[in-house]
């Protein structure tokens, strides 16, 4: 087969030049080593101590005691002490704190009269009893402090009296399978293996073609009776490795540093990665066969780079998108893939299971490469 | 019929407002070394790629080997080597590395690969940099690789664009005997070149200005046939002669040469030396000799444009 060894031929000699560039080489260690680093200690959706201030207009035990008890819930962390709400709120505008904790002169009497508290009286409807004994001022720009400190709204106030808490039964029990104790890790690590293939396989092979025109090698290359579908298939193949090295580099240091389970089956983890890895290169050609130079290819890269991040369901939960965003994710390689990874490395799931994701990413690659093919024209023009 | 290898006729091609090529008609016969001459800038590279099917013309046909192109460009491939005007093998491989790629490629492999790649390397004289960097590597050895990957498949037709415009005196002449050694062997060669003692190799020549071929055949036919006289004048004042010769119509041009003064003229003076004689600014004393042409005269002569740089200069 002259085509087998034309593939074999592109295939070795790309192998070769990318163990001589060794900047190329050392970014393919080094980009999942410190963006998993960077994403694992980073990321965090459960946020604690936010910056906080007080304003004491009542400075009792009762206030002190109340602040104490805050404190504790290490949702936020007082930092600052303001006299006036004016100020306060000012300092939010420096952003030097991020919520204020407005604490009124009458708070011992409105906690006598919470309805939580209970002392005594019986639930009245009227103005006085049903209001809050302090308040918050946030900024409220950022949604995710925001929510964290709403949820200290129904803060349970029984321990401020010393009086025995009094659990109430839940309405719902909820029990929480594959992530029990909520570590942001274990959802980013699996899903960090997307964006960081996503991120390298695009950037090596549109850069790599590019580079071949830019060079002008291209011009001796396509005198040659090599076709465009073997120059593709050759030049991807050695990245498919690479890409599963840096797999391997991300699940490893994933299991050893942020203690991310690996529930599922090796098999089943490298037939959705190979698949998807493909897509990815794929991609990565057809973009090499649009863009005029490296510049152009690195753009187009980062173009294809953020919707993956943002719309995949890498960060924010699929799910809670507007439709639009839904269908754009649909489109691309790596909302399908994070579906696949989570599933066989939390859920342990089959991928014959996923195989709606499987057959998208295969039909990604067919029609990419059929793409990358066609446009890859053997002329200058 | 297929004594030519390459024909073309009405060939032409634009990029936009510029017109690269233009009317360029051409026969190449087979077992030749035919030259393209010409300034930067004025097609020879774009008549290369038109030649190779790397472009498509905008007008004219063209029968590379018997076969038509644009439409056949990708069987024609493997009877054609092209080394191009800039380096186009890797720079970040060795010579063996190129050379074992460009012998895969045309499904070379085991022992023939192996025989094919040593032949070259002998007749290249590369023995030394087998294991270098090509980026590495002198403007000669680099040259030299070229040549060798484009002979590789042991084309029929080699087109060699600028081959020699990064090497020095010495490599140029080598580069040419081996040239002469492939055409002895029976391969056809296109090269394109700006220097004159390069084109006066070949056996034909075309000389090219802004895309227009402006004339073809042997060096000696050109010089023969060139519608021009040449005289060289010895005299003590070429520079103020030469200003009053320049405004003579029947002066193509005239350029300085050491101590003498090389004078084009018009064929349409019957006597150049009688001529000369009775222009004002020629002394008794000085001497004028008519001489055969050279390339560069017939080259000043057919280029409109040159004449133009020659009479300002
Ligand atoms: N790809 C191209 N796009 C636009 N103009 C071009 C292109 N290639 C060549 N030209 C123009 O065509 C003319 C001939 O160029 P070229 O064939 O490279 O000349 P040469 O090889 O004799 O130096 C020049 O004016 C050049 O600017
Ligand atoms: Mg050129």
């Amino acid at each position: 087969m002259k085509g087998l060894s034309r593939i074999q031929a592109i295939f070795s000699k790309e192998l070769t030049q990318l163990k001589r560039d060794k900047m190329t080489f050392g970014m393919v260690i080094m980009i999942p080593l410190i963006q998993l680093m960077l994403f694992g200690f980073a990321i965090n959706t459960n946020v604690r101590h936010i910056p906080a201030g007080i304003v004491d207009y009542s400075q009792t035990g009762l206030s002190r005691i109340l602040i104490q008890t805050i404190g504790a819930t290490q949702v936020v962390k007082f930092s600052q002490q303001y006299m006036n709400v004016d100020q306060a709120e000012a300092a939010i505008a420096r952003a030097e704190i991020r919520a204020v904790l407005v604490i009124p002169k009458d708070v011992s009497q409105r906690l006598a009269r919470h309805p939580t508290v209970g002392l005594g009286s019986p639930p009245s409807s009227d103005e006085e009893t049903s209001r809050a004994i302090a308040q918050w001022v946030v900024d409220g720009s950022d949604t995710m402090i925001a929510a964290a400190i709403k949820s200290l709204r129904y803060m349970p106030l029984a321990e401020l009296l010393n009086k025995p808490v009094n659990r109430s039964t839940p309405t719902f029990e909820v029990t929480l399978l594959y992530n029990p104790e909520q570590r942001t890790a274990v959802n980013i690590v699996p899903g960090l293996v997307g964006i960081i293939l996503t991120m390298t396989m695009i950037m090596f092979t549109s850069a790599a073609i590019v580079r071949e025109r830019e060079r002008g090698n291209l011009e001796m290359l396509i005198t040659t009776p090599v076709r465009p579908i073997e120059l593709m298939l050759g030049k991807i193949i050695p990245y498919m490795f690479i890409g599963a090295l840096q797999v391997a580099i991300i699940l490893g240091l994933g299991y050893v540093v942020f203690n991310v389970p690996f529930n599922g089956g090796l098999w089943q983890l490298a037939g959705a990665t190979l698949m998807f890895i493909a897509a990815s290169l794929v991609l990565g050609l057809v973009i090499s066969t649009l863009a005029k130079n490296q510049l152009q290819a690195t753009q187009m890269t980062i173009f294809v780079l953020l919707p993956s991040i943002l719309l995949s369901g890498f960060v924010f939960p699929y799910e809670g998108m507007p439709e639009l965003a839904q269908r754009i994710a649909e489109i691309l390689p790596a909302t399908h893939f994070m579906r696949l990874v989570r599933g066989v490395i939390l859920r342990d799931v089959e991928i014959i299971d996923m195989r709606y994701d499987m057959i998208w990413l295969a039909l990604f690659t067919a029609i990419g490469l059929a793409i990358a093919s066609f446009r890859f024209k053997k002329n200058l023009d | 019929m297929n004594d030519y290898v390459i024909k073309a006729s009405n060939l032409s091609r634009n990029f936009g407002d510029i017109k690269a090529i233009q009317g360029l008609d051409l026969n190449v016969e087979k077992g030749r070394i035919y030259g393209f001459l010409g300034p930067n800038g004025c097609g020879k590279t774009t008549a290369i790629r038109l030649l190779t099917g790397l472009l498509k013309p905008s007008a004219g046909e063209i029968q590379v080997l018997g076969f038509t192109l644009p439409r056949d460009a990708q069987k024609l491939r493997l009877h054609i080597g092209y080394m191009t005007q800039k380096f186009s093998l890797y720079d970040d491989l060795t010579v063996q590395e190129n050379l074992g790629f460009i012998a895969k490629i045309y499904g070379l492999s085991g022992r023939a690969k192996r025989q094919r790649i040593d032949e070259l390397i002998s007749t290249y004289g590369l023995e030394q940099t087998t294991q270098q960097l090509a980026g590495t590597m002198s403007g000669g050895q680099r040259q030299r690789l070229a040549l060798a990957a484009a002979t590789l498949h042991k084309p029929e037709l080699l087109f060699l664009d600028e081959p020699t415009s990064a090497v020095d005196p010495e490599n140029r002449r080598d580069f040419w005997e081996k040239l002469f050694d492939l055409s002895d062997q029976g391969a056809s060669i296109l090269v394109s070149t700006h220097y004159m003692d390069e084109a006066e190799r070949c056996h034909k020549l075309a000389i090219l200005e802004t895309g227009i071929k402006r004339a073809d055949g042997s060096p000696e036919t050109l010089m023969e046939e060139m519608g021009a006289h040449v005289v060289e004048v010895a005299s003590s004042d070429l520079r103020q002669l030469k200003q009053s010769l320049l405004v003579i119509p029947e002066v193509i041009t005239a350029a300085q040469l050491g101590a003498r003064l090389r004078v084009l003229l018009k064929n349409t003076v019957a006597d150049p030396l009688a001529f000369l004689r009775q222009q004002k600014n020629i002394a008794p004393e000085d001497t004028l000799s008519l001489v055969r042409p050279s390339l560069e005269d017939v080259f000043v002569t057919c280029t409109g444009k040159s004449r133009q740089l020659s009479k300002a200069s």
